[in-house]
């Protein structure tokens, strides 16, 4: 009889942070209800991390907790917060995250911005990698068969061809300007959202998030033409790269 | 300073050692003064396509060992001037070289020769890559076909990464695609793959393209380089070839189908 085996192994996911000047609930409720209610389906049951920057007071774990429940959200942990603060965060069940380095590129997604008069206390919800983001990994050359690229936690950008019997992976997307003739494996970590761009498609394997096509499945259409594939409702798509 | 020329293509039987000989003694006939060394330990066969294999007394292996010094060892070409021969030892395996030795032999070739050919092994172990290591220069030797393709392409690849230059972070070895055994007649009939396949799939400079020849058979029987019969397609190519190396523009030849002249259609010439 084989034994079980335990296994942790480090990944990295996208997780909504949740910023907002006040954190009492009820400041809470109101606005992440608006916000909700444009797009309901978009934050279903979607992880969010809190941001406590610059927060002095310790904000009621608990509460939010059941707010965040109520709303069809998961509150998974907090960021930003000073030592004081975590050990609350942590003691209410929380994971204390460390805040990526740029935080301020975050992308805010608050279409509502321009049109909220107060502008102080609106809630910004911006989408982030909690952990530090890597620059996308670029190579230069051709990749040769037999070789080997892997951007970790990253995307990978190939300026030349990739060769019979290469293999070119990435746990983010991959982009390829010359022909891939090789093996292409995008969110090698199991994102399903990444995609493979190339401008001449003959590849002897694609792959996203563990879905894989071998040649004889690329045949047709796309076949020695520029294309880019992708995950929809677990199967893979081919499609035109413009 | 002596250029380090590897000839290489990952797979066997593809013509590197004829290439060797050919392009070394093209050299040697332009003025340069060249060695070439068969890096073929165990296999040697550079030294019969020479036609000096009756003149080995000491090999490459010796000279590491500094069981012989180079003057004893190199061989010198009776038909060309500026030609030396280092022949491989035939009783030893791919083992007995070692990169300081090697290196050390290189060293001094480089001072009193223009050009040191290194006639690389076949397969991607350890001889291979001592032959390629200390290359500023690489001639990859391809068949148009599939498998010679691909074997090619990953002989590049190490070029690119595991050469002295890469380790170092020197300019890049500079690549030339020599296409061997060319056969347009094939090509036309879509048997074989055509010089644009090759060059689209490999992305490198196209140094020369060698037709198919019964003269190439008939120069390695007689251990007489092909370039020597001027007479003859391939000799012609390869001639053409070295002086491309020497980094003169020449037009490529032989790669369209002979039109046959009337006569020779009548009585099948």
């Amino acid at each position: 009889m084989s034994e079980q085996t335990l296994e942790l192994k480090g990944s990295l996911f996208p997780l909504s942070v949740l910023s907002c000047p006040d954190l009492s609930v009820a400041a809470l409720q109101q606005q992440l209800s608006q916000k909700l209610s444009q797009a309901p389906a978009f934050f279903y049951q979607a992880p969010i991390i809190l941001n406590l920057t610059g927060c002095q007071q310790t904000p009621d774990f608990i509460a939010i907790k059941t707010l965040f429940v109520e709303l069809n959200l998961v509150l998974v942990g907090v960021c930003g917060a000073s030592n004081e603060i975590k050990q609350q965060a942590q003691q209410a069940g929380l994971a204390a995250l460390q805040l990526g380095k740029d935080s301020k590129a975050v992308k805010t997604v608050d279409t509502t911005a321009a049109e909220n008069s107060n502008a102080t206390r609106q809630t910004t919800v911006v989408t982030n990698n909690v952990s530090v983001p890597m620059d996308t990994k670029i190579v230069e050359q051709t990749v040769r068969s037999g070789q080997q690229v892997y951007a970790k936690g990253t995307d990978l950008v190939i300026k030349g061809t990739v060769g019979a019997g290469a293999e070119v992976i990435a746990d983010g997307n991959i982009h390829i300007y010359g022909t891939l003739r090789g093996k292409a494996i995008a969110g090698a970590s199991g994102d399903t959202s990444k995609r493979i761009f190339c401008n001449n498609l003959q590849a002897e394997l694609v792959s996203i998030a563990g879905n894989y096509w071998l040649s004889e499945s690329l045949q047709g259409e796309f076949w020695s033409k520029a294309a880019c594939v992708k995950l929809q409702d677990d199967q893979l798509v081919l499609a035109d790269l413009v | 300073m002596a250029k380090i020329i590897v000839v290489t293509s990952g797979k066997g039987g593809v013509g590197k050692t004829t290439s060797s000989a050919a392009i070394g003694t093209g050299l040697a006939l332009k003025g340069h003064k060249t060695v070439i060394i068969d890096f073929d330990i165990g296999l040697r066969n550079l030294d019969l396509i020479m036609g000096c294999e009756r003149r080995v007394v000491y090999d490459f292996v010796n000279v590491i060992n500094g069981e012989a010094n180079l003057k004893q060892t190199l061989i010198k070409d009776k038909r060309t001037d500026n030609l030396f021969i280092l022949p491989a030892s035939q009783t030893r395996d791919k083992d007995a070289l070692t990169k300081e030795g090697v290196e050390r032999v290189l060293n001094e070739l480089a001072k009193d020769f223009d050009f040191i050919l290194c006639d690389s092994p076949a397969g991607i172990e350890a001889g291979a890559m001592m032959a390629l290591y200390f290359a500023d220069e690489a001639v990859v030797v391809t068949n148009p076909e599939v498998s010679s393709v691909r074997d090619s392409d990953r002989i590049l690849g190490m070029l690119s990464s595991k050469s002295r230059r890469a380790e170092n972070g020197q300019d890049a070895i500079k690549e030339h695609l020599l296409l061997t055994r060319y056969n347009p007649e094939r090509v036309e009939k879509g048997e074989m793959l055509s010089v644009e396949d090759v060059k689209e799939i490999l992305s490198i400079d196209l140094l020369g393209v060698i037709p198919e020849s019964q003269a190439v058979l008939n120069a390695s029987n007689s251990g007489q380089p092909v370039i020597l019969d001027t007479d003859s397609d391939a000799g012609q190519a390869y001639l053409d070839t070295v002086e491309r190396l020497l980094g003169e523009k020449v037009p490529f030849r032989f790669l369209t189908v002979e039109k046959k002249g009337l006569l020779k259609r009548i009585f099948g010439g």
